[in-house]
């Protein structure tokens, strides 16, 4: 059965900047073909688990204040289904890196990630979670959250528009509608040092 | 007054035409059982909806409008993602407990759940001591919350438990005696006679001072029970991580959600069924014409109405208050609450023995 | 009564500075008996450590000493230097002013400096296992390669002191016994406000002892700011106190300007003082969020920031930014203001003052809160003083400390506003004297909102800024405290030290002081109270 491209409720398909990706992962699993009945189940298990993920509350500087500011009165991210922000890592779903990670803090946030039940998805948000962004050459900063865990999203900014970020989920969103629930999961990782 | 006892006795004869009695009893049985469970999903699902609504009102936003028509399949994505999470076992926890827990705290849950009359004939528990039954079924989630903090192994789970098991331990005291107060004016404590002997008005009307002093106190005390509202200390977000269930993943987090939803949803229903006549449509005595366009709303309408009302009500004060600290908690419970109730209570009896109610 | 004559009388060898700010340097056996007299003479009475600067001289190490005296408002800079690079050993001065426990465990972290009587020399931001020290002119950096494992926390702690013959005697002091009930709060945690660790000794619901380990968001802005420009260095400033972006800035600008002796046009003093006002609004507006979220009051954290959001309108149609603006520059302003930012700025208070009303209504009369509030955390006039806890903090518990009061910069001078002060200095005075913060900025932009005098928004700078040498400091009132810069220079394009006076670090230290005999509730209470940033602790 041909899976078809994702669809982002009030938004169209070629809005979005980079497609190029998403076509490639869905000409990989048409390739590998499915039956009509596991690729419906399929759907339905995508359609929930995209529109229903918590984010970790974890913020470790400015661009946590932006993730506040997300989810209050104005941007609102409890439209999407995003508002439950769970405390505990075993409860969420995704973890929005907010802010720079430090040298004393990247093993406590790889502890963290390795906490987290599956599925689960990685987004870096800032340029400091991207890639160090203006603290590049510090001592202490590591140089992207991608050194130390796979990341499925970047939001790039300093710190970015919270629209920014709901383009930055909306594109998880379509990785997740693009997922087989007995299959792999594409995600960008460097090697560790 | 649309009665299910016709329902459910066209239903026992059909079914004893071609089998023995015992298994028709026992396929019925099994009937009820599945619908409880499903009415409890249903029910959970939709409180968990009004809750994010609700909340988003009060705090001048939206909410969850945009998986369906006005956000209506947001729990049912919520309800797909937590059936497939990964449970993740624990290297050092007391294996055993730690997946009793949730099972108990469900447990409880549903059988406190089964003793609510939704309609005239439509109880499923239903002995001559309706009350304490439901009391001691719903204690029974206490230890499953201890359980949880205890076998996760965690600091911080078990200073939440044991939080959350001196409040709820506490607050039952002023449950048992608010809801006594009104079994000593009604004179029974069989749940479908508490809510026929309402047919001529309801119990807070009929019991005016005492009853409503009595109604407020079950408030607050059945807030403190459920773990929410300014009570919701154990398993406050801000201070404790999750609390006592913070080391649950997948659907045993799933069981301990549902389990306040539906718990908010068993206090409300009590409050509707002791104090606000149940499924009895509002009379009044000498009306005969607005009595009998009220007895065409069939009864389950009525209930649950009322106990989605205390639902909302239950529902605004959390989002108002801030939380009150442990100490201050049980402070108001020893020092105000359990003197005020006791003294209710005798207030209750002696206007009772003078008749000196409606 | 003269200052340097008085040092002069008490340390014969001191030798003053010529250029800058007026400076003495003591050498290190005279540095504590001086401290000392300063500090308890009745006619001096130094009692306000503002800061404590790590130094790096080449062929020794030193720290330089910024102190003032509450009661009469003088200052003095002290300067002092270890005899060699090796051994650096210098005495402590955490027995006369309290704020110096966490900043000589700053120096020892960057400068390998240790203290002698200094009751907890470790590290207060690097890791245990970190090799060297990161803000030595010859650190390498090759030696700290990322490390994974986990950080193994220790539970003793050293001491130098001396014995009679003047031999150096380690002791070890003990932070937390073994049969104590320790709990790990943070750094990922709802409550802490950023990433700060808290290794809290209960005993069921009590506080018996808390240990702050701070770090996790250290960036080494002050080691890059070496290597950086001076108008480079003001891309970072917005994102120490991220609430407190154009006081920040401010502060820098202010020092360079002093240093170069750079008079800026009064428009932009008007500019700035406007900016700094609504940012402290915005800060304040954000504080009462956030107690309210920490209280379980989650309502008010909506309304709070929805009203933040028309701040942030404002801000972004004159400077382009919500959060990191960088506005201000050395010499003026990056722009002009936007054609409608007086008619905008107008109308947001016209719509702010009845919400603050409404505030009230909700959280503050609220019974709940009151308890929640009323008599925790109480921090005493003395203590506030000795730690340096400036701000609102410093404000309620009955220290009229507000630099924009103690020495005017920009308007403020000129314009007519009451400083907040309440004496029971627990949480609910702290949480008020921010309430009543908001009032009086109001009030301040409202005197001035309509008078902005036309003019230029910058001054014409050479390209390449090089400061004259000396030691130059500089202080603004930010949201949560007096924010100072210490710059060094020694000519150059780039800052020789730039260190920023934290107005957070003063905050967390206090917090083992006041949280004694506390609950575990309250901890969250005085934290939202304390109200503290944490990438201005670590820098």
């Amino acid at each position: 059965m041909e899976i078809k491209k994702p669809k982002i409720k009030s938004m169209q398909y070629e809005d979005f900047k980079d497609n190029a990706y998403l076509e490639k992962m869905v000409a990989e699993i048409n390739a590998e073909g499915t039956n009509v009945l596991l690729s419906s189940l399929d759907d339905l298990i995508n359609w929930g688990r995209s529109n229903s993920l918590w984010p970790l509350t974890f913020a470790t500087s400015c661009c946590g204040i932006e993730f506040m500011a997300l989810g209050a009165a104005r941007y609102d991210m409890a439209r999407f289904g995003f508002e439950v922000a769970r405390a505990s890592p075993r409860q969420a779903d995704m973890i929005m890196v907010c802010g720079t990670i430090t040298d004393r803090m990247a093993p406590v946030l790889k502890r963290l990630y390795d906490q987290m039940p599956e599925p689960k998805y990685v987004v870096a948000v800032g340029g400091c979670a991207v890639s160090g962004g203006p603290f590049k050459k510090s001592y202490h900063v590591v140089n992207g959250v991608d050194q130390i865990m796979p990341v499925d999203v970047y939001i790039p900014g300093c710190p970015p528009r919270p629209e920014s970020f709901y383009y930055g989920m909306m594109q998880l969103q379509r990785k997740v509608k693009l997922e087989k629930f007995f299959g792999g999961v594409n995600r960008k990782e460097k090697e560790e040092k | 007054m649309f009665d299910f006892s016709i329902v459910s006795s066209w239903i026992h004869g059909l079914l004893t035409g071609f089998m023995p009695e015992g298994l028709a009893i026992f396929l019925e049985c099994v009937v009820i059982g599945v619908c409880i469970m499903l009415m409890y999903a249903v029910l959970a699902i939709i409180l968990i909806y009004m809750e994010r609504k609700v909340c988003a009102f009060f705090q001048c936003r939206l909410g969850p409008n945009r998986v369906g028509k006005y956000g209506l399949m947001q729990v049912f994505a919520d309800v797909f993602k937590m059936l497939i999470k990964e449970i993740i076992t624990l290297k050092s926890s007391d294996r055993l407990l730690y997946n009793l827990a949730p099972y108990m705290v469900i447990l409880a849950s549903i059988l406190s759940f089964a003793c609510l009359p939704i309609n005239k004939g439509m109880e499923v528990l239903d002995f001559n001591i309706g009350v304490f039954f439901l009391m001691a079924a719903s204690s029974i989630g206490v230890v499953g919350i201890l359980l949880a903090g205890w076998s996760s192994n965690n600091k911080f789970t078990l200073i939440g438990a044991m939080r959350s098991g001196a409040q709820i331990i506490s607050y039952e005291l002023s449950v048992g005696l608010s809801i006594l107060t009104m079994v000593v004016l009604t004179g029974t404590m069989q749940f479908s006679e508490i809510v026929a002997n309402q047919a001529d008005g309801w119990n807070i009307f009929k019991g005016h001072v005492p009853a409503l002093i009595a109604f407020i106190i079950y408030l607050i005390a059945g807030n403190a029970e459920t773990n929410r509202g300014p009570f919701d200390l154990p398993e406050a977000e801000s201070e404790l991580t999750a609390g006592y269930h913070t080391e649950y993943s997948g659907m045993h987090f799933g069981f301990f959600y549902l389990a306040e939803y539906l718990n908010l949803f068993i206090v409300s229903g009590v409050a509707a069924t002791v104090f606000l006549g149940g499924w009895m449509p509002f009379h009044v005595s000498g009306l005969d014409g607005f009595n009998s366009i009220m007895d065409f709303i069939p009864g389950f309408v009525w209930f649950f109405g009322k106990a989605f009302f205390v639902v909302f009500l239950l529902m605004w004060i959390k989002w108002t208050f801030p939380r009150l600290r442990i100490d201050q908690i049980l402070k108001l419970e020893w020092k105000y609450l359990v003197p005020i109730s006791m003294f209710n209570l005798l207030l209750m009896v002696l206007i009772v023995v003078f008749g000196l109610h409606f | 009564m003269n200052i340097k004559d008085r040092i002069l009388e008490i340390v014969p060898e001191a030798q003053f500075a010529e250029q800058g700010d007026l400076t003495a340097t003591i050498p290190a056996e005279s540095f504590h008996a001086l401290a000392e007299r300063l500090k308890y003479d009745k006619d001096t009475q130094f009692d306000y450590l503002l800061s404590l600067t790590g130094m790096d001289w080449g062929e020794t190490l030193g720290v330089v000493y910024h102190l003032e005296s509450t009661v009469y408002g003088h200052t003095i800079v002290l300067k002092t230097m270890t005899a060699n690079r090796e051994n650096p050993e210098l005495p402590s001065v955490s027995d006369l002013w309290k704020a110096a426990e966490f900043n000589e465990r700053e120096v020892f972290d960057f400068f390998g400096i240790r203290f002698i009587n200094h009751s907890d020399m470790r590290r207060l931001y690097l890791r245990e296992d970190w090799v060297g020290y990161p803000l030595r002119k010859d650190y390498d950096d090759s030696l700290n390669p990322l490390r994974m494992t986990n950080e193994v926390t220790e539970d003793t702690t050293e001491e130098l002191s001396l014995d009679e013959e003047g031999n150096l005697v380690n002791k070890t002091n003990v932070l937390f016994e073994d049969k104590e009930y320790v709990v790990n709060i943070g750094p990922q945690h709802p409550a802490t406000h950023g990433v700060l660790r808290f290794r809290t000794s209960l005993e069921g619901e009590t506080i018996k002892k808390i240990e702050p380990y701070c770090g996790y968001i250290h960036r080494g802005i002050e080691k890059m700011n070496e290597s950086l420009t001076y108008p480079q260095t003001l891309a970072l400033t917005d994102r120490l106190d991220y609430l407190g972006a154009h006081q920040n800035r401010h502060a820098v600008c202010m020092c360079v300007e002093k240093a170069m002796g750079v008079e800026v046009s009064e428009r932009v003093q008007y500019i700035r003082t406007i900016m700094d006002e609504l940012q402290r609004i915005d800060s304040h507006l954000l504080f009462y969020s956030c107690a309210c979220m920490d209280l379980g009051g989650l309502t008010a954290f909506f309304y709070g920031f929805r009203d933040r959001e028309k701040i942030l309108d404002i801000f972004e149609a004159t400077t382009g930014g919500r959060l990191i603006q960088n506005y201000n520059t050395i010499g003026g302003v990056q722009a002009d203001i936007a054609p409608d930012f007086v008619k905008n700025v107008k109308e947001f208070i016209a719509y702010l003052r009845p919400l603050l009303k409404e505030y009230h209504d909700v959280f503050t009369g609220n019974v709940i809160t009151q308890q929640r509030f009323k008599g925790v955390g109480v921090l005493t006039r003395e203590d506030a003083i000795s730690f340096g806890a400036t701000g609102g903090t410093g404000r309620a518990s009955g220290w009229a400390c507000d630099t924009r009061k103690r020495k005017p910069y920009a308007m403020y001078g000129k314009v007519d506003f009451k400083e907040i002060v309440y004496t029971e200095g627990d949480c609910f005075a702290r949480y008020m004297v921010r309430m009543d913060e908001i009032l009086e900025s109001m009030k301040i932009i409202e005197q001035l909102i309509d008078n902005i005098p036309e003019g230029d928004y910058q001054v014409k700078m050479k390209p390449i800024i090089r400061v004259p040498e000396g030691n130059y400091f500089a202080s603004v009132e930010a949201s949560r405290g007096e924010f100072g810069v210490f710059i060094e220079s020694h000519g150059d394009k780039f800052p020789y030290r730039m260190k920023y006076r934290s107005t957070g670090l003063p905050l967390v230290s206090v917090i083992d002081t006041i949280t004694r005999g506390a609950k575990i509730a309250d901890l969250i209470a005085i934290g939202a109270t304390l109200d503290y940033v944490v990438p201005d602790i670590d820098r």
